[in-house]
């Protein structure tokens, strides 16, 4: 049993597991308290103090990285606490290219979230000294982009790349204003160790990270990854009878929502323009398109010589459960033998 | 897998053998990875340096091939420093006398000479997992993929028994399947052996049994093995094959000789979603639906029952496989094969398989569900063997095993030994991966990756095209020189058809598991001029 703890927010009494921080615990109740460089995958950082609060008694804590305590009481909201929240936010935004609606993530934005919160004011925001930072876009993964104007230094990529995935292909580099996130010797990405995982696009709470291509899909069916025996539980966003993005499926034990490069990134295949569709029939030694019918009858015609042990089944390791159920009964029940084997040791 | 992948990271050790698990399960790499953060001792066993060695406590570079003596050797510290768990023993094995005696064979010096790796290294390991429990045990192809291959896992299981390390949560023997839906086809018996739960198709019991289900007669003969079809069509005692998504042109063990195979063949059809290399060769060609243009399911390699969803019309005139094969059957005057959904498939199923018994596509809704499930009000078996093992006797069986060198060594005129694997990038064949652009821009051809003293030796540079000859074929590649291969030893995938590595490889079957041993075999490197 996790020990449970009782405290309050803003006068709402609140139980949250020991251990947990305020912000989760805030979080998990529905409150919403501003935060960027927060995410539960990733241990706590404290980098971008918007998550401020005040503690009764205690004075100003950043909520991310104060665990919950029996009896603290909590103000989300007061005119000290507003005030080094607003400066935050407001520096954030005072370096970040403002342009919304050409942004891949728009809607979809932390900084928009926390924006919308506090309250900026357009009239404000155009008086702040503006930090242009004009930075080269790096595109050199085929799969996503890095567009270090809008990024926001939660280094929450940083922590994806290191703490889950150990691979430690960027970190902070330079101090103060220049700060940056870089990968070693400033390459471009596709030149790091990085494994084009996306796991660092997934989380990048701003448009610094995107897809490319992207494309907000109409829907999303939930299913399994196609490539390997881990059978990662994904997202299959759909649009115009194409694959436009896919995200893995935090409810699935299998991965929790992690994806590697193959299942976040591979689907082009679904529809290159080399897929099969139609029969095809060897006719003078060439292909020739063919229908349903014609096919199967030929396959039919030429089977019924053949039953019994001079026929063989290669089943697959790629198809369905169902597939290979059909596929045995086939062979055992119409032609009549046992010679049926896939590539289950490949 | 005996246990569940959830468990991974909550083990006090993890031994990971013959799986470069980064690279070809990589969500559950990051399981391990996300282990080693919390503390748990990382045993890695691979001849070449993968990316678990950089958080592994400790790396045991075996040589390619003597995995028996590298656990037998391991076991025999166990044993001898008395750190087994006796109470484990006692209570759920059997045959630890005969064991004992075979491990005499192991002494350290022995092992040592044999695996290449220090004495005081294997105790160190030894010690490790014996003394850190629950100690998961996670292997692949690298431990299959020889001609002991079923020996190999004997000596992982020994392991895992001597320290009681099976039934518990975190611990266990841990295959991780390749492909998708590898468990779900050999759950559905598309195998020569046994029907669908694995029931023997020579039972008498069993075969009548679905004799009644599906209204016919059927055969007592276990069938021939994939390689065994290939060598009875060369001898035309095959004639027709109906291949489904496979691509043995490339994926098999001495591959010039699987297609040779299949070009004596009087009928070939081939059921796919592109015209493959194998559907080339093929009379008809039938076009398959994409997974994401179907509904059915995948089992993961933790026996996990998974929902596969439409997403998506299928492409042109392509269909599900299970609609093709059905239509094919009906055209033969089969019966039973009127099936309107794959969820009734799936009724089917669970009536005639006991660990499918309580599956059913609405139980499915909710999440997946791990094999065993025998009723419909079963939860699911995340963790196997809790109370007995699956032999007669109901305990687990120490196995006496023996050294055996690979089937082919190196020699003075094939110096090098070939060892086969997989990209992060690519998957089998490529038939899907070499049809993603970023994915070809990421990793575009084959690499023969060896040792920068080897290649000075022979001159050749980074980058170089070379010639990797062997006694059955000849391939080039790409020359990668790094010190991940230990000198001696050279590297390629087998994923792209301009350089079909397995012409090369052996077809060396493990003569249980009739697997080739793809992971040892003898060639020569030649550079080439240009
Ligand atoms: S790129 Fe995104 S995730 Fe990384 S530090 Fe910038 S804003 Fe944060
Ligand atoms: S894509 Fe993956 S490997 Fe590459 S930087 Fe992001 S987290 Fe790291
Ligand atoms: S996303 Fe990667 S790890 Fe997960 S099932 Fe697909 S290929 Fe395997």
């Amino acid at each position: 049993m996790l020990d449970e703890i009782k405290f309050a927010i803003d006068g709402t009494q609140i139980k949250a597991n020991k251990g947990d921080t305020i912000l989760k615990a805030a979080l998990k109740h529905g409150i919403y308290i501003p935060h960027l460089c927060d995410h539960p995958d990733l241990e706590p950082f404290g980098g971008c103090r918007l998550c401020m609060v005040e503690i009764k008694g205690k004075g100003l804590s950043i909520s991310c990285k104060v665990p919950v305590e029996e009896g603290l009481e909590i103000i989300t909201e007061s005119p000290e606490v507003n005030k080094v929240r607003r400066i935050a936010a407001e520096l954030l935004i005072a370096s970040h290219h403002v342009d919304c609606l050409e942004c891949a993530r728009n809607t979809d934005c932390k900084l928009q979230d926390v924006a919308s919160y506090i309250g900026i004011e357009e009239g404000r925001l155009k008086r702040l000294k503006r930090v242009i930072k004009d930075l080269p876009i790096d595109d050199s993964n085929p799969f996503f982009i890095r567009d270090l104007n809008k990024c926001v230094l939660c280094g929450i990529c940083i922590r994806t790349c290191g703490e889950i995935l150990n691979v430690g292909a960027i970190d902070f580099a330079f101090r103060g204003t220049g700060t940056l996130v870089a990968t070693v010797g400033g390459k471009p990405i596709l030149q790091s160790r990085c494994v084009s995982c996306g796991e660092c696009v997934a989380r990048c709470p701003v448009g610094a990270l995107v897809p490319k291509n992207a494309e907000r899909p109409t829907r999303e069916v939930s299913t399994v990854c196609t490539y390997c025996g881990v059978g990662c539980g994904i997202k299959l966003g759909v649009r115009g009878g194409r694959i436009v993005r896919v995200r893995g499926d935090v409810n699935s034990p299998a991965n929790r929502g992690n994806l590697c490069v193959k299942g976040r990134f591979g689907y082009d295949f679904v529809n290159h323009p080399d897929r099969l569709t139609s029969p095809l029939i060897k006719r003078n030694g060439a292909f020739v398109e063919a229908t349903f019918e014609e096919a199967l009858d030929l396959v039919a015609s030429k089977l019924t010589d053949y039953k019994g042990d001079q026929f063989a089944t290669f089943a697959s390791a790629r198809i369905t459960t169902e597939d290979n159920y059909v596929v045995q009964k086939f062979t055992r029940a119409v032609m009549g033998t046992n010679n049926l084997d896939h590539c289950a040791r490949l | 897998m005996t246990n569940s992948i959830n468990e991974i990271e909550d083990a006090a050790c993890i031994l990971s053998i013959g799986s470069n698990t980064t690279v070809t399960h990589p969500v559950i790499g990051l399981r391990v990875k996300k282990a080693a953060r919390n503390g748990a001792k990382l045993i890695v066993a691979n001849p070449r340096r993968i990316e678990l060695c950089s958080v592994a406590d400790v790396w045991l570079r075996h040589r390619p091939g003597t995995d028996v003596a590298l656990l037998m050797g391991m076991a025999r510290v166990i044993m001898d420093e008395g750190l087994v768990d006796s109470s484990f023993i006692e209570e759920r094995c059997e045959n630890l006398d005969a064991f004992k005696e075979s491990l005499k064979a192991f002494d350290p010096d022995f092992v040592e000479q044999v695996t290449g790796v220090p004495q005081g290294k294997i105790a160190e390991a030894a010690r490790m997992l014996a003394g850190n429990s629950p100690a998961s045990i996670l292997y692949c192809m690298g431990i299959t993929q020889h001609s002991h291959g079923t020996d190999n896992v004997l000596a992982l299981a020994n392991l895992a028994m001597l320290t009681g390390n099976i039934g518990k949560p975190s611990s266990g023997v841990n295959p991780l399947r390749g492909q998708n839906n590898v468990q779900g086809a050999c759950d559905m018996g598309a195998l020569p052996n046994v029907y669908p739960g694995y029931q023997k198709v020579d039972s008498a019991e069993i075969r009548e049994k679905f004799e009644a289900a599906w209204g016919c007669s059927l055969s007592s003969t276990p069938g021939l093995t994939l390689t065994e079809i290939l060598g009875a069509a060369l001898e035309k005692r095959v004639k027709a094959l109906y291949v489904v998504g496979e691509n043995p042109v490339l994926s098999e063990a001495d591959a010039s000789h699987a297609k040779e195979a299949l070009e004596a063949l009087d009928f070939l059809v081939v059921q796919d979603i592109f015209l493959t290399e194998t559907a080339m060769l093929a009379d008809v060609v039938l076009p398959a639906a994409t997974f994401a243009e179907k509904d059915g399911t995948f089992t993961n390699t933790e026996r996990r029952i998974q929902r596969v969803r439409k997403a998506l019309e299928p492409r042109g005139n392509s269909r599900p496989d299970w609609w093709i094969t059905c239509e094919i059957a009906k055209k033969l005057g089969g019966k039973g094969f009127d099936y309107g959904h794959p969820a009734e498939i799936m009724g089917e199923i669970s009536s005639l398989t006991p660990s499918y018994q309580g599956i059913s596509y609405e139980r499915l809704e909710a999440g997946g569900l791990q094999w065993p499930c025998p009723s419909p009000e079963h939860p699911g078996t995340p963790v196997l063997h809790t109370e007995r093992f699956l032999t007669a006797s109901g305990k687990g069986r120490l196995m006496p095993l023996e050294y055996k060198p690979p089937a082919e060594c190196a020699d003075e005129e094939y110096p090098f030994v070939l060892t086969t694997g997989r990209s992060l990038y690519h998957y089998h064949t490529s038939t899907m991966t070499g049809r993603v652009e970023g994915l070809n821009m990421l990793r575009d051809r084959e690499l023969l990756e060896m040792n920068p003293t080897d290649a000075a030796a022979l001159g050749i540079a980074n980058g170089d095209r070379v010639q990797v000859k062997s006694r059955r074929g000849l391939v080039t590649a790409d020359a990668k020189l790094t010190k991940d291969s230990p000198p001696g030893v050279v590297f390629m995938t087998f994923h792209f058809a301009d350089s079909p590595t397995n012409v090369v490889t052996s077809p060396a079957l493990d003569p249980v598991a009739k697997t080739p041993e793809l992971k040892v075999c003898a060639v020569q490197v030649q550079k080439l001029k240009g």
